[in-house]
């Protein structure tokens, strides 16, 4: 017989729960993990000989490409100023917007917080919890900047996506180009299920019949919450894939293999 | 009619114990079955809150090996059958007799939420609404106050905010009031300051446990929180209501 203190008591990883509940945690902590330190890589140091670009591909990771040191062919403007990394500039935005997203939220403080690390599962107790009330989480609130600034670099990726379809001899299609379709259909679903741009658009109205457009606003409103009900989804895919496309452009760029013309 | 192995909580707040019984179970018994069998064979005196074992009135609620459930609606054949069931009395509240806990700070919690304030009538017989604009308080409608997402909830369970944080049912019910076509209360400062809403960390173990499918985080704390960030940390709506004004 378990007495009152180890049924009832509090405390780190206390639980009566049998199943393996460390197991989704653990994964998220993994796959955020290899994430992180690949694409702190492939931004602060993989863009030797911008191998970044294999023409008329451009790595997810590097667009919009605004910086002097930018091949010629995808840049925007050249900011000569910039001594750093060209994915330097954009991924405080890219960043910004994943950190403060209510899915990934979710995820991280329960795999590298342990707040708490699974549902009904103890953690550290303490009456010095604040939640998002005070700093730093109450910059979470700043999620629908990140989510303003992330349509407009979703806009440069769709000019940069529309590019891998433009070789030297005219308009075609090969394998990274497919890839770097997908890759933006991917972000854009994720993108079109934040909470805070499905509030913004229509989640925000009581009473759509007393409001300017109301029904134009509900409809999209639905849409939205389409998207918002796979956002989890959006959120994992659109990682992954990301990683997946600047790998694939990469290793075209160095040589490894030959990207295959399919049109 | 197979044998199963029970633990049950017997005791108070204060102290207590898990007591073994065993039970006959028949196909189809439900958790709440075997505990009222415990009561008729080993235990009379075994305290357990209940009432339409339909799912419908969220009395039941208890943890099942750990987890919140409404024991009437959980089903003995979905543990395998070497596995002891363990039932204990919701964690986020104080323990008044073996299952049974009381709940009470969630009616003062429901009562400081500003009430339902409709808009003058739009006509003699009443308001006007479409059926589509409706549908978001709806979801909140289906709530059976059964509590095992308060229960759940950390911020409840592990931190012991009770007195500052109304909780996943009340926001749900907050959600049910403000997203209703034709109420016009402004529960914003509300949910910020009593309500404590910046408590929630998006955990959407709330969500995991509604016995009636309501999706609470997505569609009734975010949508509120995004309300208090609309009044109090948007400084471009803030320039807009000052311009407004003046």
């Amino acid at each position: 017989m378990e007495s009152s203190v180890a049924v009832r008591g509090r405390g780190f990883g206390k639980t009566l729960r049998r199943d393996a509940w460390w197991m989704p945690p653990l994964s998220v902590a993994v796959g955020l993990s290899l994430f992180g330190a690949y694409a702190t890589w492939a931004i602060m140091f993989g863009n030797t000989n911008n191998v970044y670009f294999a023409d008329p591909y451009l790595s997810p990771f590097y667009s919009p490409c605004i910086t002097a040191s930018c091949p010629e062919k995808i840049r925007f403007f050249g900011v000569g100023w910039w001594p750093f990394s060209p994915a330097i500039l954009m991924m405080g935005i890219i960043l910004g917007f994943r950190g403060t997203c209510y899915y990934y939220r979710k995820a991280y403080y329960r795999a590298f917080f342990a707040d708490p690390p699974a549902c009904a599962v103890g953690e550290f107790r303490g009456d010095r919890y604040k939640g998002e009330t005070s700093f730093p989480w109450i910059l979470q609130n700043l999620h629908r900047y990140f989510m303003y600034l992330s349509i407009v670099v979703i806009l440069f990726l769709a000019y940069d996506t529309g590019h891998g379809f433009f070789f030297e001899d005219g308009l075609g299609v090969g394998v990274g180009s497919i890839i770097l379709l997908i890759n933006w259909l991917l972000l854009t679903g994720y993108l079109f299920g934040c909470h805070s741009l499905r509030h913004i658009i229509g989640g925000n109205v009581d009473c759509y019949s007393c409001t300017l457009g109301g029904k134009a606003r509900h409809g999209l409103w639905k849409r939205a919450t389409w998207f918002n009900k796979r956002h989890q989804l959006f959120a994992w895919t659109s990682l992954i894939f990301v990683c997946f496309t600047d790998l694939y452009i990469r290793l075209v760029a160095m040589g490894t293999f030959t990207d295959l013309r399919i049109l | 009619m197979a044998e199963r192995t029970f633990e049950v909580y017997r005791g108070d707040d204060h102290s207590g114990e898990l007591e073994p019984y065993t039970v006959d179970v028949d196909e189809g018994m439900v958790v709440l079955d075997a505990i009222h069998q415990i009561q008729r064979t080993d235990a009379p005196d075994l305290a357990v809150r209940w009432n339409c074992k339909a799912g419908k009135c969220g009395s039941c609620g208890a943890e099942v090996n750990g987890r919140p459930k409404l024991t009437c609606m959980t089903r003995i054949s979905d543990y395998p059958e070497d596995e002891t069931i363990t039932v204990t009395p919701m964690k986020a509240f104080p323990v008044i007799r073996d299952l049974v806990t009381d709940v009470s700070q969630n009616y003062r919690n429901n009562e400081a939420i500003p009430r339902f304030n409709p808009r003058p009538k739009d006509a003699e017989d009443g308001w006007r609404m479409q059926q589509y604009e409706v549908e978001k308080a709806q979801e909140m409608r289906k709530c059976i106050e059964c509590f095992l997402c308060q229960d759940v909830c950390h911020v409840l369970r592990s931190h012991s905010k009770h007195e500052e944080f109304i909780g996943p049912t009340y926001f749900v019910r907050t959600a049910g009031y403000s997203m209703n076509p034709i109420d016009v209360e402004d529960r914003t400062e509300f949910l910020k300051e009593r309500g404590g809403i910046g408590y929630c960390n998006i955990t959407k173990c709330c969500t995991e446990v509604c016995p009636e499918h309501i999706t609470i985080t997505d569609n009734s704390i975010i949508p509120l929180k995004e309300r208090v960030v609309d009044r109090y940390y948007d400084p471009i709506k803030s320039l807009v209501r000052l311009i407004r004004r003046k």
